[in-house]
């Protein structure tokens, strides 16, 4: 059997996965080629979906970073996001808490949804939106305040505690779920900055655990620590999924496979493959994410 | 589908020289247990003694390859963590590898029976069946590693279905040589000599199927072991 027969039958066992280009012509395109158009392998759709993104599209001033991406992120799932650099997974993920309308040429096209509501709507207010989707960044980035004051920054100004104890409670619970407590708690007066990488790391995991988020959006979490600190980490990511919904974007794919059910292959702006992480890691579908994953020229 | 030439398009050239030479350890391994085998065979054939004490002294050479090749394959699990179509292949090389570690050992014993046959005496069955069955899993054996080599589903199917046939082959020659039993107590014994290498014989033939198996899942990801490959062609897929 050729390749292509192989491909075209497994396209056609998943109708379930296809993602018709049909709301193309509804979008303002400029840039965008005709004839370029694609089918994501496997399962971007999924039943429990807390997050729904549809027929995406992002552009930086004339520039196409994503190209009709459809995906779900499953409730409880933990989503890791793969590809090499420049292919837009970073782009995706800050679509998902209206990350980018900070960046003045940004335009989001598509629609994305939460729980049902579209983020992208007029009135949408993105404090409370980033409140329920919160974010950690590659970097840790402490505020300049002490390790108490950095956890409690987001229950305060959202008005989650109305007691010094209640916000005592908020800020020991967050750091206990980011296992972060044992190791803090003689020096919550102290500066967050003063902590190791991993120890900052998981500070800004209780930063974005204490406003009670219902989504965690993760852009390569532990690109800066060391293999210890990423292991905490790690064992972090899989003990938040029984509460929070997470999307992690990495450049590691061993650290994909290890933390995530579902994996999404991202290439050029596109997204190319996603499914069970088992599946992508013993055998992808698409022969680029196989080039990827197995570090063959593509 | 998976081609040969996908082995030697990583960006680390030392990596894909490394699945070669796993690819090429096994495959001589592989040449070396059919040669094993055929050796045998003809120990048997001529009744000859000399020869079948070779095929036993070279087993530990067959022995020693299982152990490298195994090595080689922590090697690269450790230093690689391969994923997709080189983690299907260290994975199968670790399975095919102790199949063909295992054929070699039946190689062996058909060689101890020869030795004995040449003590017993010719059987009145003239080794009709072994010279059968035998030939029956030497071509099994060489479709399964060619299989392998060139990494062909089709031939490893095909050598998946005609493991049946030598299970009934081996059950009506084993019927025969009963009756050759019945016949004559006193052939009792070359009887058993011969049933021995039968039964080793019969467990080659096993032993090639899980190699062709082992291809299967390589190339298509499917595990087939264990009547798998009827159940999908029972939901009327084909591979």
């Amino acid at each position: 059997m050729s390749a292509i027969a192989t491909i075209t039958d497994i396209k056609t066992q998943n109708i379930e996965g296809k993602v018709p280009m049909d709301k193309r012509s509804a979008l303002e395109i400029e840039s965008q080629d005709a004839t370029d158009t694609y089918e994501t392998i496997g399962t971007p759709r999924v039943d429990n979906a807390k997050m729904s993104a549809r027929h995406v599209n992002v552009f930086y001033g004339e520039k196409q970073a994503i190209l009709d991406v459809s995906l779900d992120i499953g409730r409880n799932e933990v989503l890791a996001m793969i590809g090499p650099s420049g292919c837009g997974k970073s782009t995706f993920l800050r679509t998902l808490n209206r990350m980018n309308d900070i960046i003045p040429i940004c335009k989001v096209r598509g629609d994305i949804t939460l729980e049902g509501e579209d983020i992208y709507k007029s009135d949408q207010d993105t404090v409370m939106l980033r409140a329920r989707v919160g974010m950690v960044f590659q970097k840790p980035n402490p505020f300049p305040k002490s390790i108490y004051e950095n956890v409690a920054y987001g229950p305060r100004i959202h008005g989650l505690a109305h007691s010094k104890a209640e916000m005592d409670e908020i800020v020991e619970q967050s750091l206990r779920r980011a296992s972060l407590f044992d190791e803090v708690k003689d020096q919550l007066d102290k500066p967050g900055t003063g902590l190791s990488g991993g120890q900052q790391q998981r500070l800004c995991i209780a930063r974005a655990i204490a406003v009670s988020p219902e989504v965690i959006l993760m852009d390569e979490p532990c690109s800066a620590l060391d293999p210890i600190a990423t292991a905490r980490i790690e064992e972090l990511i899989d003990d938040l999924k029984e509460k929070y919904t997470i999307a992690i974007v990495t450049h590691s794919m061993q650290q994909a496979a290890r933390v995530s059910q579902r994996t999404a292959y991202f290439h050029l702006g596109k997204l190319i493959e996603v499914g069970e992480t088992k599946e992508i890691f013993t055998f992808p579908k698409h022969q680029l994410t196989e080039n990827y994953i197995t570090g063959r020229f593509g | 589908m998976l081609k040969k030439e996908d082995y030697q398009q990583h960006i680390s050239a030392k990596f894909n020289s490394e699945l070669e030479s796993l690819r090429n350890h096994m495959l001589s391994m592989g040449g070396k247990v059919e040669q094993q085998l055929v050796t045998a065979l003809d120990a048997v054939m001529k009744m000859d003694s000399g020869e079948a004490e070779l095929i036993v002294r070279r087993d530990s050479e067959v022995n020693q390859m299982e152990m490298a090749i195994d090595d080689e394959c922590a090697t690269i699990i450790a230093r690689r963590q391969p994923t997709a179509s080189d983690l299907r292949l260290v994975i199968a090389i670790i399975k095919v590898n102790r199949d063909l570690e295992r054929i070699g050992d039946e190689a062996a014993k058909v060689a101890k029976q020869a030795v004995r046959m040449s003590e017993d005496g010719r059987s009145p069955s003239n080794f009709i069946e072994i010279k059968h069955i035998g030939a029956m899993v030497g071509v099994m054996l060489r479709q399964a590693l060619d299989a392998f080599a060139r990494l062909d589903v089709d031939q490893a199917v095909e050598v998946v279905k005609g493991d049946d046939k030598v299970d009934k082959e081996y059950g009506s020659a084993m019927r025969s040589l009963i009756t050759f039993m019945v016949e004559d107590p006193r052939n009792i014994g070359v009887i058993l000599n011969e049933m021995w290498a039968l039964r080793s014989l019969e467990r080659i033939g096993d032993h090639a199927c899980n190699i062709a198996e082992h291809v299967i899942y390589l190339v298509r990801g499917l595990d087939v072991r264990h009547g798998g490959l009827n159940e999908l062609s029972d939901k009327g897929e084909t591979l």
